[in-house]
């Protein structure tokens, strides 16, 4: 596989390493600079120079987390859920009264958030006001619909369809299993969850229509929409798999794309925001970046090490940025 | 394989019926002073006396799996849990699951056989099972819960011996022994047990499988020991009871427990493992659903390794051990634990499977 790697084109010596010490479980951009979150108690904010200044902002292990650009929002497994900005002050949002892990975050655009703690959503409005959500059982992942103030909770056996400003009943779509991440495509006809077996279900929320989407060897735990929503790009094979969401019909009767295939897992997948290509991160430490086009790669880092576990682009597409589980990371700006 | 068992994080299963005192051993086992940290997983909060940041609430979600098996349940709670505590590797050395009094533990320990994230990380040390000396004949009887925890269990403390005569403890561990005589069984009051005799047990580990014989009342003191043979077939005239019936040997009560048995199978001579293979994993596919745990020690033609498998209903795991000594007499042993076995098809299976 190194062979293969040595006869692409390479950017590896442009990377600017950063020095996060601790196991990456994520990263965003706040502006021009990086947030790593760590997998427990601190995110390190690097900016273009490779410069490390870390923020503690929970008291165990960090469990999931969220940005839209302007802020970073995690939720701990000490009940709390905490913002952080791009001067890197924090502010508590929410602090569970039983102490609960909170396990899922999402922002809206206008200043909404939703989290969850076991069985119950939350969502607090721009305004302030909160609300919440008692689902059937726990919750596996959280996300806003790209219009209105509506939240898709999966949970076992489906994801609920959830306004928390109406007095409507919310809309449930079952299908059998486990759902855990859930995304609604940028169009806001598509509803996908990743499941705890090796596959994603979809909807067409039009007719609520079912969409199968199988043959992973290992479960999906990262998605990530390509610029226009053209295709659903996710992490869980050998090679990374983009089901194509560009007709009516979404992948419904059609074979996915699979693009980049080396000798290791998929271990995350990040869409450019503007142009057909993407970033993949893999379980041997390769981090490639992709043009869906062709299939045709760079080669960003090179394998031998631990897997990626966090990859992102800024707003922009010019900064990309990588970290992996045993906290070495890095930043390519294009 | 053992090196990279020994890295994954150990997790004993606790369960027992309500009031046998689950938390009176899980209170012992944190506030002893034995330089370890464990993270801790149980259904109620408050309950534990011990400030304890890795204390973890859970639902017991119990979730089936989409691939048409019924009986290939897991605790979804517990993979989501799994993944955040993972996050803090390094922080503890072991993790304990306690199950609710009403808990089946199957989908506990299905959890580790069937998540591949679960699995990578962590591995099932043993199933410890709390029994109350006075009051477990009585559960015995009306709650199938307790039943099904002692036939899963690979450690059952049997609790509260204060409280019952000699003849009453005498009779509740025949009882024990009628559904599971494998397990590992230790007489306590207040759950005064060695926490070695409950934690690094290694029962879901093949590499452990030494032997397979019962256990019969060699729980640690001396003046009940019987050295006659146990491995006895039951063909006498039985009396039949309304639940069970009951004979004796030089004194010793024993009991059949009429939906929950063990069944035994030895033979001295090789197995084919060409049949014998795809009769269990039939077995285990058709009946899975009955056999709450399996274990077996081979010996197959032309083959001079030991071959082990162990398994939970239908989830089997199987693999050579080790060479046979020079001199250990190379029998094969298989047992089931289960309810209602269809134990005269088992052990026809079973013959058929010796090589001719």
């Amino acid at each position: 596989m190194s062979s293969d790697q040595l006869t692409i084109a390479s950017l590896t010596d442009r990377v600017k390493p950063v020095a996060v010490g601790a196991q990456v479980s994520a990263v965003h951009f706040l502006g021009e600079r990086a947030a790593f979150v760590c997998a427990e108690e601190k995110v390190a904010m690097a900016d273009a120079a490779g410069e490390v200044s870390r923020v503690d902002v929970h008291g165990g292990a960090i469990l999931c987390t969220a940005s839209d650009g302007k802020r970073v929002v995690t939720g701990g497994d000490d009940g709390k859920l905490v913002s952080l900005n791009a001067k890197g002050e924090t502010s508590v949002l929410a602090t569970d009264a039983k102490r609960r892990w909170i396990d899922n975050v999402a922002l809206h655009p206008d200043g909404a958030f939703a989290w969850s703690a076991g069985k119950t959503a939350f969502v607090r409005s721009g305004k302030g006001e909160e609300k919440t959500f008692d689902a059937p059982s726990t919750v596996g992942g959280l996300a806003f619909a790209p219009k209105g103030l509506r939240v898709a909770v999966a949970h076992y056996n489906g994801v609920t369809l959830w306004f928390p400003n109406m007095a409507a009943k919310p809309e449930f779509l079952e299908w059998a299993g486990s759902h855990l991440a859930v995304t609604f495509s940028p169009d806001n006809k598509f509803l996908v969850t990743a499941m705890h077996e090796p596959a994603l279900h979809g909807w067409r929320l039009a007719d609520n229509r079912h969409m199968r989407m199988s043959g992973y060897p290992g479960r999906v735990r990262s998605m990530s929409w390509s610029a226009g929503g053209k295709g659903l790009a996710t992490s869980g094979a050998d090679t990374v798999i983009i089901w194509p969401f560009n007709s009516k019909d979404g992948p419904m009767g059609k074979e996915p794309a699979m693009l980049a295939p080396l000798q290791a897992r998929v271990s995350i997948v990040a869409c450019h925001p503007k142009q057909d290509i993407m970033a993949a991160g893999y379980s041997d430490g390769t981090v490639l970046i992709v043009r869906l086009e062709d299939g045709a790669e760079i080669l960003v880092r090179r394998n031998g090490s631990e897997p990626i576990s966090a990859l992102a682009w800024n707003a922009k597409g010019t900064l990309l940025a990588f970290g992996t589980e045993d906290g070495d990371a890095g930043m390519l700006e294009f | 394989m053992s090196e990279l068992s020994s890295q994954k994080i150990p997790v004993t299963v606790l369960t027992g019926y309500l009031g046998a005192g689950k938390t009176t051993l899980l209170n012992r086992i944190l506030s002893e002073n034995h330089g370890k940290k464990y993270a801790v997983i149980v259904n109620e909060f408050g309950e534990i006396g011990i400030d304890n940041d890795l204390i973890i609430g859970a639902d017991e979600e119990v979730f089936e799996m989409n691939n048409g098996c019924v009986c290939c349940t897991v605790r979804g709670d517990l993979v989501r849990i799994m993944d955040g505590l993972m996050k803090r590797k390094g922080k503890f050395d072991a993790i304990i699951v306690e199950t609710t009094g009403l808990a089946d533990p199957a989908p506990v320990a299905q959890t580790f056989f069937v998540d591949e994230d679960v699995q990578k990380n962590a591995r099932l040390d043993a199933v410890v099972t709390v029994a109350d000396a006075k009051w477990l004949s009585d559960r015995l009887k009306d709650a199938p819960e307790a039943k099904n925890q002692i036939a899963f269990a690979d450690v059952i403390v049997l609790n509260k011996t204060d409280l019952v005569s000699k003849p009453e403890l005498a009779e509740v561990e025949a009882r024990i022994r009628g559904i599971n005589p494998y397990a590992k069984l230790h007489r306590t009051e207040r759950c005064k047990v060695a926490l070695s005799d409950v934690l690094e047990r290694g029962a879901f580990d093949l590499d452990r499988i030494l032997e397979i014989e019962p256990e019969f009342l060699d729980a640690g003191d001396d003046h009940h020991h019987h050295d006659h043979d146990h491995g006895h077939d039951h063909n006498h005239n039985h009396k039949h009871n309304h639940h069970d019936h009951s004979h004796s040997h030089g004194g010793l009560k024993h009991y059949h427990d009429e939906d929950m048995q063990s069944l035994s199978l030895r033979s001295d001579k090789p197995l084919d493992p060409t049949k014998f293979m795809p009769w269990l994993q039939n077995l285990v596919a058709t009946e899975g659903q009955k056999i709450l745990r399996s274990k077996g020690i081979l010996s197959f033609t032309d083959d001079d390794d030991r071959y082990v498998f162990q398994g939970v209903h239908m989830m089997l795991e199987g693999d050579h051990q080790r060479q046979w000594k020079e001199g250990e007499p190379r029998e094969s042993r298989v047992v089931f634990i289960g309810r209602e076995l269809p134990e005269q098809a088992i052990r026809e299976g079973f013959e058929s499977c010796i090589a001719a």
